[in-house]
């Protein structure tokens, strides 16, 4: 929609983006930008600007509004993972699919909160502070909640965002961007998505380029893709992917962009409902709901089937000692000498190493360094790394045989319940808030399949709660395709942002253009 | 700042490099043998001396690092060059930047599969990469990249000769068994400062493609070791896998050495690092076992430990380890897939040539190894086979040997001799190579002509060639003119000559 009246000059590329950054500052609060590039932003859209001008726009994505998480290398522009480790680290390179983006004319506005080294599940650790939800400040949120006491400070009623890419999603949501990258290495991009009511998309393992992006599991990274609808999550999808001679693991075959289908006809489709998602903590609104879209799928003529993904349940485990290992391998180049933080302590290499990672990185990540050296001990590693790979590979066979009987597409929550209070989340320590909130969606990258949150309803609080879903390895388009039938169908509220709203009119307009396709 | 943070390590490496000698004087690859220790090329035992118990048997096994010839890294496109400037060569891969992901170099493969060929090896068509990891400071991403698991080729074996007793009639032949080639990351230099207590780092070889060869405990002495390290550099320079020039780090060999009694397990080892010619690896190995010959001798026991071998003491001694017992926390590297290689029969048909490697393919171009070279030489030329070595052992001579021959009409055999014992004594007195020499082969063939048609002596030929390698341009023809060292052919000539002679004699 914003395209289209881009093209038309019914808005001017950098009316748009003056309109980001000024929502931006007015949503400060939500904590959900490290760093917003307004000049050279503006510079951007000016010179997309031109191209509109001179008729020849570089395509849909040509002065749209993006913003990016900082665990991307964004060139000349600091590049933070939100640790002290890397804060003031200007990157001299661009990742490939900042590169991309820019490249089709996107305009950068910022990068975005997370955890520290994308490790956690609330966008609550990181040394920038939490992300808010921008789903604690609508309307809907403040009308259903009910006030514990008319006493307490309303402040602290305020819900995370989910994490670890909860800047992105925040800023996806709370209209500041109308679209933004995360990352998703156990859920990463679905859950915060859930949370904050956007669609997040994470796609094969392979398909989209990791060059550039801030290793958290190399095996399991993906950059992922958070929108306002589901077609933007295709649009972009089609400008990142694709090979790359510069990450070996991206396929080999170019990418084929696809513009998706309006269903119509669900009869062929067969669906499939994992028993095992059925995981204890699961809100019981969020279950209802589960069944409700089965429902859903069922009397829309598409066969529905219970179906067993048996070593699921083993998932967290295995995933604690697999991103563990490969965290303590990564991290390993922190040492202070070639870039980011250098202790002052002096008296040896060694000391000033121990010095740089203590004073460097917070307890959750050196706490993963510390148990990913330990699984990797030479007396270890086959009790538990080989073990750990064993299990992977019963995961993701799982998956292999129940698309092999005829399931085309699976259908699950995205998390246990709709989000929590910051006060009440940081009640649990970061390692215990993970292995709860990944429960749901880490699998899909043990298997690298992809997989979608697709915004679904409002809960009894008012908060978003997002269902998932998983395709083939490869098969983004079948999966698109039915998550926007499914969009359609539920017809997710907009967000009223109160806040926002006194503080800029031109909200408004930007619900109604909410999609850019 | 990273690109501020690199720049003080860059500078830093750059002031100290002004003011450092250059690295890498030439020393001659040719091993000039001495003293043998405690050996005997035949593969005995070494007496123990006054005790009357049974000799001891040393065991020498090498693990060797062969820098790949190659433009670019193993993983990046950084080039390989030797003695640039410090930091010069550094892509943002090299220097671990956060982000950055291997890709593998498709020629330092190719080195690998064709050195494993010409090793006899079996060459895995599926490898898989690992990280070691360990802290150190040239190390920038705190692991290496290398193949613990399965290497790209195994089980080979290398045949070498050496003489016996040191005479060159007497060679035999040996064959050490290869475990493994594997493809690994360099790691860079760090330079330390002892005076303004720093470390210097220079990440120009951080990168830089390695094969590892193991080569299985089948030696016994420092010669054998030479003997059988010289073939494989030979065959790395034929092959053009590596340069293989020691001295400047191309090829480094670390030994493996201990001894035990017959009947006996092998005994506790030691590894000898600090190795840069060849000849050194003999002293070092041979010091090594009489070393360690002596102290159980004297009742004491073999440490498990790591010895730098002094070349100017010509001893070994124990090295401070680096980080003391290391757990080297091996994993798979999650961002390179598998390296699959393929041969006629498992070529995919639809597969791009430029994407894959077939190993028939190189096997079908592997050029002629120099055991192969040496027996066509003593074929062709029906040269001695101890001077088809001779000859491949200097880097050119064959070739210089085989052109003299095509342009003149004397015996190969008797042209060896020139090669051997004029050209090459000459060249080792003046401490030049074969391209350096101030003869060419034309010359010198131009020089044997004269020689063949008998219009010099054989003494007068050395002298031409004493002249000739003053390299004053002249030809042969030219020095004999005007030295006047012609043989006299014409009979009147002699005759008036013989007469002059005679009558001198008469009026004294």
């Amino acid at each position: 929609q914003v395209s289209a009246a881009l093209k038309e000059g019914r808005v001017t590329p950098t009316e748009l983006c003056q309109r980001c950054l000024a929502l931006i500052k007015s949503t400060k609060f939500l904590n959900a930008y490290i760093t917003v590039t307004e000049e050279a932003a503006l510079k951007q859209a000016e010179e997309s600007e031109e191209r509109y001008k001179k008729g020849q726009p570089l395509g849909i994505l040509d002065g749209i509004p993006i913003a990016v998480k900082d665990n991307f290398n964004t060139a000349g522009i600091e590049t933070t993972c939100a640790s002290k480790m890397l804060k003031g680290y200007i990157s001299p390179y661009n990742a490939t699919v900042v590169q991309k983006l820019l490249d089709r004319g996107a305009v950068l506005l910022g990068k975005t909160n997370l955890d520290e080294f994308a490790m956690g599940s609330g966008s609550t650790d990181g040394i920038f502070g939490p992300v808010r939800n921008p789903w604690s400040y609508s309307k809907q949120y403040k009308e259903k909640s009910v006030p514990k006491s008319h006493s307490e400070d309303k402040e602290s009623d305020w819900v995370i965002t989910g994490g670890s890419s909860g800047g992105s999603a925040a800023a996806v949501s709370s209209f500041t961007c109308f679209a933004a990258l995360g990352s998703d290495t156990g859920g990463s991009t679905r859950n915060p998505a859930a949370h904050c009511g956007v669609v997040g998309l994470k796609p094969t393992y392979g398909l989209i380029s990791r060059h550039g992006l801030i290793p958290l599991v190399n095996s399991m990274d993906v950059p992922g893709i958070l929108t306002r609808c589901v077609d933007d999550a295709a649009v972009l999808l089609g400008s990142l992917a694709g090979h790359d001679p510069k990450d070996s693991t991206t396929i080999q075959d170019d990418f084929k962009p696809f513009e998706l289908p309006d269903l119509t006809d669900v009869s062929k489709l067969s669906i499939g409902i994992p028993k095992e998602y059925n995981a204890p903590g699961l809100s019981s609104e969020i279950l209802a709901l589960w069944s409700k879209a089965a429902d859903l799928f069922k009397n829309a003529g598409a066969k529905v089937v219970e179906v067993s993904l048996p070593h699921t349940r083993y998932s967290i485990v295995c995933y604690h000692v697999l991103c563990t290992a490969e965290v303590a391998s990564n991290m390993a180049r922190f040492d202070g000498l070639e870039y980011g933080h250098r202790s002052d302590v002096k008296d040896s290499t060694e000391s000033m190493y121990a010095a740089t990672r203590r004073e460097g990185f917070n307890d959750v990540v050196r706490g993963r360094i510390l148990s990913g050296n330990y699984f990797l001990l030479k007396q270890n590693y086959e009790k538990y790394f080989v073990k750990a790979q064993k299990v992977r590979r019963l995961i993701a066979n799982d998956f292999v045989k129940v698309f092999r009987s005829g399931v085309d597409i699976l259908l699950t929550p995205t998390t246990l319940s709709d989000a929590a209070p910051y006060t009440e989340f940081i009640q649990e320590d970061n390692r215990t808030r993970s292995a709860q909130d990944d429960i749901l969606t880490q699998a899909a990258n043990m298997a690298g399949l992809p997989a979608i949150n697709v915004p679904t309803a409002l809960s009894e609080r008012g908060l978003p709660v997002g269902l998932q879903f998983i395709g083939r390895s490869f098969q983004e388009k079948q999966l698109l395709t039915v998550a926007k039938w499914f969009e359609k169908q539920v017809q997710f509220p907009v967000i009223q942002l109160e806040e926002v709203k006194r503080h800029d009119n031109g909200v408004c307009q930007h619900q109604k253009s909410a999609s850019f396709s | 700042m990273a690109a501020r943070g690199c720049g003080r390590v860059w500078c830093w490496a750059r002031q100290l490099c002004a003011g450092r000698p250059g690295p890498g004087s030439r020393s001659r690859p040719f091993p000039r043998r001495q003293r043998t220790v405690a050996c005997n090329a035949r593969g005995g035992a070494v007496s123990a001396g006054k005790s009357g118990l049974a000799p001891w048997i040393p065991v020498v096994g090498l693990e060797i690092h062969a820098q790949i010839s190659s433009n670019s890294k193993l993983f990046s496109g950084s080039q390989v060059q030797f003695a640039a400037p410090p930091n010069s060569l550094v892509s943002f891969f090299d220097a671990s930047l956060p982000g950055t992901l291997p890709v593998l170099n498709r020629r330092c493969v190719e080195a690998a599969v064709m050195t494993g060929l010409a090793l006899n090896c079996h060459i895995n068509k599926k490898s898989l990469f690992d990280r070691k990891h360990y802290f150190y400071a040239d190390l920038p991403a705190g692991y290496q990249i290398t193949q613990q698991r399965v290497p790209i080729a195994v089980n080979g074996s290398l045949s070498y000769s050496l003489c016996i007793d040191n005479k060159m009639s007497q060679m035999v032949t040996k064959t050490v068994r290869i475990k493994q080639i594997q493809l690994e990351q360099d790691s860079g230099k760090s330079l330390h400062d002892d005076t303004r207590s720093q470390t210097l780092v220079d990440l120009n070889r951080a990168g830089v493609g390695l094969m590892e060869l193991v080569m299985e405990p089948d030696m016994c002495c420092g010669e054998e070791a030479a003997a059988a390290v010289r073939e494989l550099q030979l065959i790395l320079q034929t092959l053009g896998s590596s340069q293989a020039v020691m001295a400047e780090g191309q090829l480094r060999v670390d030994a493996n050495v201990s001894v035990h009694r017959p009947g006996e397990p092998y005994g506790v080892r030691t590894e000898v690092k600090n190795i840069n010619s060849i000849r050194f690896l003999a002293k070092a190995v041979d010091y090594e076992i009489q070393r360690q010959i002596e102290e159980l001798g004297n009742g004491g026991t073999i440490l498990n430990e790591t010895r730098a071998f002094d070349s100017k003491l010509g001893c070994t001694v124990p090295m401070r380890d680096k980080e003391g017992k290391q757990d080297y926390r091996f994993m798979p590297e999650p961002n390179l897939p598998p390296l699959i290689l393929y041969d006629a029969k498992s070529l995919p048909a639809n597969m791009n040539h430029q994407q894959v490697i077939n190993i028939d393919w190189i096997h079908e171009r592997l050029p002629d190894l120099p055991s192969v070279k040496r027996e066509k030489l003593v074929e062709q030329y029906g040269i001695l086979p101890e001077h088809s070595f001779t000859l491949l052992n200097e880097d050119g001579l064959a070739e210089f040997f085989e052109s003299v021959v095509k342009q003149t009409q004397m015996k190969p055999k008797k042209v060896i001799g020139w090669i051997l014992n004029d050209l090459l004594s000459y060249l080792k007195q003046h401490s030049l190579t074969v391209k350096e020499s101030p003869v060419s082969s034309f010359l010198l063939a131009d020089l044997l002509n004269l020689l063949e048609k008998k219009e010099i002596s054989s003494t007068a030929a050395k002298q031409v060639f004493a002249e000739l390698w003053k390299g004053e341009g002249k030809t042969p023809l030219e020095t004999v003119k005007e030295q006047k060292l012609e043989l006299l052919q014409d009979q009147k000539e002699l005759e008036q000559i013989c007469q002059a002679v005679i009558d001198g004699q008469e009026n004294e």
